[in-house]
């Protein structure tokens, strides 16, 4: 080993990096919860969600900046957007598939998630852009200082968390959803129409998307493109909690955000070995290494099955 | 029992004057087993021959040179037909064995000087032995949970090859320009054939449909044999297949292996045609983009992959080629001061995704049933219904 210049790791960064990985976790979260509420409810890998993200984040930034609607407002706009959006790709091309093999699901949805992230980029073209929200101060907390938009982004994601608990819960189509994702048939004969709950989980679906992609995209010219992409590293976030529970959703997001910070953080003096950059790759190898342990993921249902 | 057999199809194969049945019946086991059955198949057979003889001479280069390409990619995708239309393991990680087998070629014949032969059986080597180590997550894996895992595959790979510098040459990339590409007195960058010189591209040509034919037809006895029907049975369903003596470890794997080993062989053609191995190129959209010629061509048939291959690489070029043609040249921009609603590239993605979207809602099974429904219709005339 020749000379190196040790960084000192202080607490202070590690706490510093404990944070920014929550927010980033919470970041993956979100974009996880709309993937799980739909393959909860249909079945469906919907690869299509990172492209909802994108327009979502474009729509905000389109009532906020471009019509100067106050950034609130806009935000709910862009909500109400995605799941109007949600809502029109399962019932033009997702409801005309049901009942097909899970990989002809998510090819069409790869197919969607192609047509969307082109037709975003020629609408609003490819420089990055302001998404215009407000949350610009950074906090002191002690010595860790921490960013606005990262105690937006806990703040939105436990909410969000909440109300799908409550709505799960408590109340009537939230009971038909989770009738519907445990036995089809039987839902069916107690009059549930499995069409009204495909196309509200979309809705949901949509709608959470939309937030996630103004949460992705919030800071100084964060919006561009490739924020699609960056949601892709919510599929180890989804995998890892399992496909079908919104907690684990949360929870595996939490434990990606924080592997990446800290893989940012250690990953220059401790982990050279594995090359520059692999705090973006590190999610992926944590998702393998926790799926060989456990193939349905932390909280995911079991399917029994022996061979 | 089986003498009776022989003899009554003796009787039927024996038409009134000695000619055979007007129609291509399959009678016994020794018809089923030819590949070539019957005066049709010879007739399209001898047209491709003359396809492959004349294309070379008959083209430009620039065309040469994407149907060359088409060529590489129809041999990866005849490679995850194996594995997905056939065994029915789905798979995003074929960029990752593509990658594979380009960076051997890259390293083993430009840098180690292997002869053509030698780098071009090591790539799949290298993707067949890569494949048989990933192919346990398949055991273990089903459905969603595997198209993930692949996916990571996909990027963990792409991290590979940005820094493992001393093989893949990392950021910069790898030429692959110094590899030798003799067999033999045959140089396919410059091949001399009886007193005439042909040009690289037209060498290359040849040497990629060559090797796709070799291809094709060793996957085509592959799915008709023991193996090809069990990864068939695995792919219907997998726990009945086991029930009826089908070795799951053993087919699952292997799909895996033998379909990253054909990828491994069409990257290392793909570093040979285009001289230059950059990391850029094996991401997630190869991948995607194999999936879809399969889908395209039809999933679970080989020639459909060569279709597949052929209409979605060479339908880009085209487009990009003919953006000013007067159907695209409202929504295309293909300069800066030219009116239009997309990019090329754009319109590229959003007509490729449309493509998948439209064949999976409206012909699942792709280019290759529109041609077998086709055919049924004349065989079983006057009866077509």
């Amino acid at each position: 080993m020749s000379a190196q210049v040790l960084v000192v790791i202080t607490s202070t960064d590690l706490f510093r990096t404990l944070v920014s990985g929550l927010a980033l976790g919470c970041k993956y979260a979100l974009v996880a919860l709309g993937f799980v509420i739909v393959f909860k409810a249909t079945g469906v890998i919907n690869f299509a969600h990172a492209s909802f993200v994108l327009v979502g984040g474009y729509m905000t930034f389109n009532a906020a900046s471009t019509w100067g609607w106050s950034f609130y407002l806009a935000l709910l706009f862009a909500m109400a957007a995605g799941a109007a959006l949600g809502m029109l790709i399962e019932a033009l091309v997702l409801r005309r598939m049901v009942g097909e093999a899970p990989f002809t699901l998510v090819m069409v949805t790869i197919g969607i998630l192609f047509i969307l992230d082109n037709v975003v980029t020629a609408i609003w073209g490819p420089d990055p852009q302001n998404l215009g929200d407000p949350w610009t101060t950074v906090r002191q907390f002690g010595d860790v200082p921490v960013a606005d938009k990262d105690l937006w982004t806990i703040g939105f994601t436990a909410v969000v968390l909440v109300v799908f608990f409550l709505f799960f819960r408590y109340s009537t189509l939230g009971l038909a959803m989770r009738a519907t994702a445990l036995d089809q048939e039987a839902a069916m004969a107690q009059g549930i129409s499995p069409r009204v709950i495909y196309r509200v989980s979309w809705g949901i679906a949509g709608t959470v998307a939309a937030l996630a992609g103004a949460v992705l995209s919030a800071g100084s010219v964060a919006l561009y493109p490739g924020v699609g992409l960056i949601a892709l590293v919510a599929f180890p976030a989804m995998i890892l909690g399992g496909l079908d529970s919104p907690l684990g959703a949360v929870v595996g997001g939490i434990i990606i955000g924080l592997v990446q910070q800290l893989t940012s953080l250690y990953g220059p003096e401790y982990l050279r070995w594995f090359g520059h950059g692999f705090e973006l790759v590190s999610p992926y190898l944590v998702m393998i290494i926790i799926l060989l342990v456990r193939p349905y993921g932390l909280f995911g249902t079991k399917e029994v099955r022996r061979v | 029992m089986a003498a009776a057999f022989s003899n009554v199809s003796a009787f039927v194969r024996r038409a009134p004057r000695g000619g055979d049945p007007h129609r291509n019946l399959t009678l016994d086991y020794a018809d089923d087993l030819r590949l070539f059955r019957g005066p049709w198949r010879k007739l399209g057979l001898a047209l491709l021959v003359f396809l492959y003889l004349w294309i070379p001479g008959y083209f430009s280069l620039y065309v040469l040179g994407v149907l060359t390409l088409c060529g590489v990619y129809a041999i990866g995708a005849v490679g995850l037909n194996l594995l997905t239309g056939y065994a029915g393991q789905v798979s995003l990680g074929h960029a990752f064995f593509f990658g594979a087998g380009a960076y051997a070629a890259a390293y083993l014949g430009a840098d180690r000087q292997w002869p053509l032969l030698a780098y071009l059986l090591a790539a799949a080597a290298i993707g067949f032995v890569v494949g048989a180590v990933i192919g346990p997550f398949a055991l273990r894996l089903r459905g969603n949970y595997l198209v993930i895992v692949t996916l990571g595959l996909v990027f963990l790979g792409e991290h590979l090859w940005k820094n493992w510098e001393s093989v893949t040459g990392g950021g910069t990339g790898a030429s692959v320009k110094a590899a030798p590409t003799s067999i033999g007195t045959w140089n396919f960058k410059d091949l001399n054939v009886g007193g005439v010189g042909y040009q690289k591209e037209q060498s290359l040509f040849w040497l990629v449909w060559a090797v796709v034919a070799v291809v094709v037809i060793v996957a085509k006895n592959l799915v008709r044999s023991r193996a090809g029907r069990a990864m068939q049975a695995v792919r219907d369903r997998d726990l009945s297949a086991e029930v009826i003596g089908v070795n799951l470890a053993r087919y699952k794997v292997g799909a895996f292996a033998w379909s990253s080993a054909l990828a491994g062989l069409s990257g290392a053609l793909y570093g040979v045609v285009t001289e230059r191995v950059e990391v850029s190129i094996f991401n997630l959209f190869l991948s995607i983009t194999f999936v879809a010629m399969v889908i395209i061509g039809g999933v679970g048939t080989i020639f459909g992959s060569v279709l597949g291959a052929l209409l979605v690489f060479g339908g880009q070029q085209l487009i990009s080629q003919n953006s000013s043609f007067f159907l695209f040249d409202p929504l295309i921009q293909s300069s800066p001061t030219d009116n239009g609603l997309f990019s090329i590239g754009e319109f590229n993605n959003i007509l490729f995704g449309l493509f998948i979207v439209l064949f999976l809602l409206f012909e699942p099974r792709g280019l290759a049933a529109l041609w077998l429904r086709a055919k049924t219709w004349f065989l079983t005339w006057p009866f077509s219904y």
